[in-house]
């Protein structure tokens, strides 16, 4: 009897060595963002691109195989702690966030001392990634949309006066600003005093708006969320005040607020990796998706960016052998050789070729749109 | 010209704030607490316009009447269930149940109504009037906020003079005990001051967006805080001074974030507070109150 029971355990341990061999290594990746609170939007956009992306992955049948677990943050600091700490009792071994820059700022410092790989899809200052070397961006960091800004508006003579109005509690808004300053000075474009608010002073932004009007500016413009950007559009409109209006990725967004009328958006211009009214493959594949999957939304360029965090992961993955009994410092330490090598590139939605250097910087190029008729059409 | 615009849009901020200060001096006086839930029931009567007037296109008049009564209520419930039981208990305990209710009241609205922005459509359709060939522009929310606010503070005060209720309100706030014992019912005049209160708090709320159109359910914390200053900075527990303290208050803001720094603003209208505390420690139309020994 003992014999038999032997032969029994020992056939079925073989066999469990056999099935483990066959199957799919399964990577645990967590993701962060506001799907709730006054930044929902972004939250909301890249967990369900997130989920898209893990689901297409799955369906490839590869060797390795995404698990997807994605916490709301509120766009709290805090809280954003919090869903990491809660992430990683679930098992966590790569962090796909987070969303928003103070959250990421906070959630990376713990993501240093674990050395647990964080790519964030679009917290985008350089505080971000100075924070450590196992951390990544999909998105541009600030600095580089500032300078990007003052460059376009400088070639493209969008204003000859550039009035300024920016959120100067939040380190998103000061790092485009102080970028974008720097770079208007070096190109020549006529900067006007740049006009401040605070979270705490967000109430009444029509004394701002007023400053440009009297200083002159024939645009202003917009490093800030989408928010309070809706309450300047606003304001000028009731003053009769004809500016143009220039924005960063953080007014993708306006147009899905709940209540706001979309024709005071007409005509403003941002400048954003991803344009959803693009008719190449990818661009039209995911869009479709996007809108399958919530009933008709069209995603933001947080969506796309969410979406690319997923995929670059995967060929990262992929091209690293990683597998699922490895610690998540193991991983990070694995990934960060392979994106980071010379030979490592990934085509993704909002950029193709994207590469990655040492700091956890991207390279790639954006794309200027304008709001037309309630839709993002592109600039050029 | 642009010292004009600045101005007229400061005071219109200041009647505002001057609304919702009527509110907080009013349940200062009578019951002589801080209800600084006041702010989130502004913030309750903003969504009672939203999902009525700008979802549903209910007529601004009856949606602004229907907020009313729900914050009427909302107010009335809140008194009887979160300060009543309180009113023996020492000052520092009403104190924190007041905040408690605030944040009580904001977690469950963004229970109920997530906490996403809304943008508010605007109650008042007209399009406002344009001064010194185009040079001035006063908008139809500035108006009737002035004018609103202008109105209520004269019908409140008539109220309190020449009423019975009014008067029975006068009593209480200057006697509670004298007042019971005379025959006055002072529980149901509390109930009555939070009722009138909370109705002021959804105009107020329906007025504050109109101008200022982000709908979140903390959007009455910070006008709630700046009306209280209001109230102090005018004499708590006065009327005129409420009206007044509100006013100012808009416009030293206004001016300040024009002339001085759009980012010290909020220091510079503290600092004013301060020193007018430091002058006149009852405020500017504060009564000053002898304790006998």
């Amino acid at each position: 009897m003992k014999k038999v029971l032997s032969v029994v355990l020992t056939g079925a341990l073989a066999a469990s060595f056999v099935m483990s061999a066959c199957a799919a290594e399964t990577i645990k990746i967590g993701g962060i963002g506001p799907t709730t609170g006054p930044a929902a939007i972004y939250g909301s956009n890249v967990k369900n691109a997130m989920e898209i992306a893990v689901e297409e992955v799955n369906a490839e049948g590869g060797d390795i195989q995404f698990e997807l677990e994605f916490e709301d943050d509120q766009h709290d600091p805090e809280v954003s702690v919090n869903a990491y700490n809660h992430l990683k009792d679930w098992g966590m071994q790569i962090l796909g966030g987070t969303v928003t820059t103070n959250p990421c700022l906070a959630v990376g410092a713990e993501a240093v001392s674990d050395n647990m790989l964080l790519l964030t899809p679009s917290a985008s200052s350089q505080d971000v990634i100075d924070t450590g070397d196992n951390i990544f961006q999909v998105c541009f960091t600030d600095p580089n949309q500032g300078i990007a800004s003052a460059d376009y508006i400088s070639n493209q003579e969008l204003g000859t006066k550039i009035g300024v109005i920016y959120n100067s509690s939040d380190p998103y808004s000061t790092g485009i600003l102080s970028n974008f300053l720097a770079e208007a000075a070096e190109v020549g474009l006529d900067v006007l005093d740049p006009q401040a608010f605070t979270d705490d002073n967000s109430t009444d932004l029509t004394t701002q708006v007023q400053a440009c009007k009297d200083g002159g500016a024939d645009l202003i413009f917009l490093p800030i969320y989408y928010t309070p950007a809706s309450q300047i559009l606003k304001a000028a409109d009731d003053m009769n005040y004809d500016v143009k209006f220039f924005g960063v990725d953080g007014m993708d967004g306006i147009l899905s607020l709940e209540g706001f009328d979309t024709s005071l958006a007409e005509g403003v211009m941002l400048l954003t990796p991803f344009v959803a009214t693009a008719t190449d493959d990818a661009t039209v594949a995911f869009v479709k998706a996007y809108a399958d999957k919530t009933g008709g939304d069209i995603p933001n360029q947080f969506a796309a960016d969410g979406y690319d965090v997923v995929k670059a992961l995967y060929k990262a993955c992929t091209e690293a052998g990683v597998t699922e009994d490895m610690s998540p410092s193991d991983i990070c330490e694995a990934l960060k050789e392979v994106m980071t090598s010379d030979d490592f590139s990934y085509d993704g939605l909002t950029g193709s070729d994207m590469t990655w250097d040492a700091s956890g910087a991207v390279s790639k190029a954006p794309h200027g749109l304008i709001i037309e008729n309630g839709e993002y059409q592109p600039m050029d | 010209m642009q010292f004009l615009s600045y101005l007229v849009r400061g005071i219109s901020l200041g009647s505002v704030y001057a609304l919702i200060a009527l509110g907080y001096t009013m349940v200062y006086g009578i019951a002589k607490m801080l209800n600084f839930a006041h702010g989130d029931v502004i913030m309750v009567g903003g969504y009672m316009v939203f999902f009525t007037f700008c979802k549903n296109q209910v007529p601004p008049v009856l949606a602004v009447l229907f907020a009313m009564c729900v914050c009427t209520l909302l107010g009335i419930t809140i008194e009887k269930i979160a300060y009543k039981p309180l009113r023996g208990a020492p000052k520092l305990a009403v104190l924190i149940t007041a905040i408690g209710v605030s944040y009580f009241l904001q977690n469950s609205a963004m229970l109920l109504w997530k906490s996403d922005p809304k943008s508010f459509t605007s109650i008042v359709s007209f399009d406002g009037v344009t001064l010194f060939d185009g040079n001035l522009q006063i908008s139809g929310e500035t108006i009737v906020t002035i004018l609103v606010s202008v109105v209520i503070m004269i019908a409140l005060m008539l109220f309190v003079k020449k009423t019975k209720p009014g008067r029975a309100m006068q009593a209480v706030s200057e006697d509670r005990g004298a007042a019971l014992l005379m025959g006055i019912n002072v529980n149901g005049v509390i109930s009555m001051t939070f009722a009138i209160g909370s109705a002021l708090a959804a105009i107020a709320g329906a007025l504050l967006l109109s101008s200022y159109p982000t709908l979140t359910p903390t959007t009455g914390a910070m006008p709630g805080i700046k009306a209280f200053v209001a109230a102090v900075f005018g004499g708590i527990g006065s009327l005129p001074g409420a009206f007044i303290g509100g006013i100012l208050l808009g416009v030293i803001e206004n001016l300040s974030k024009a002339y001085i720094s759009t980012q010290l603003a909020d220091a510079i209208v503290f600092l004013v507070l301060i020193i007018v505390l430091l002058v006149k420690p009852t405020g500017l139309l504060g009564k000053k109150t002898t304790v006998k020994v």
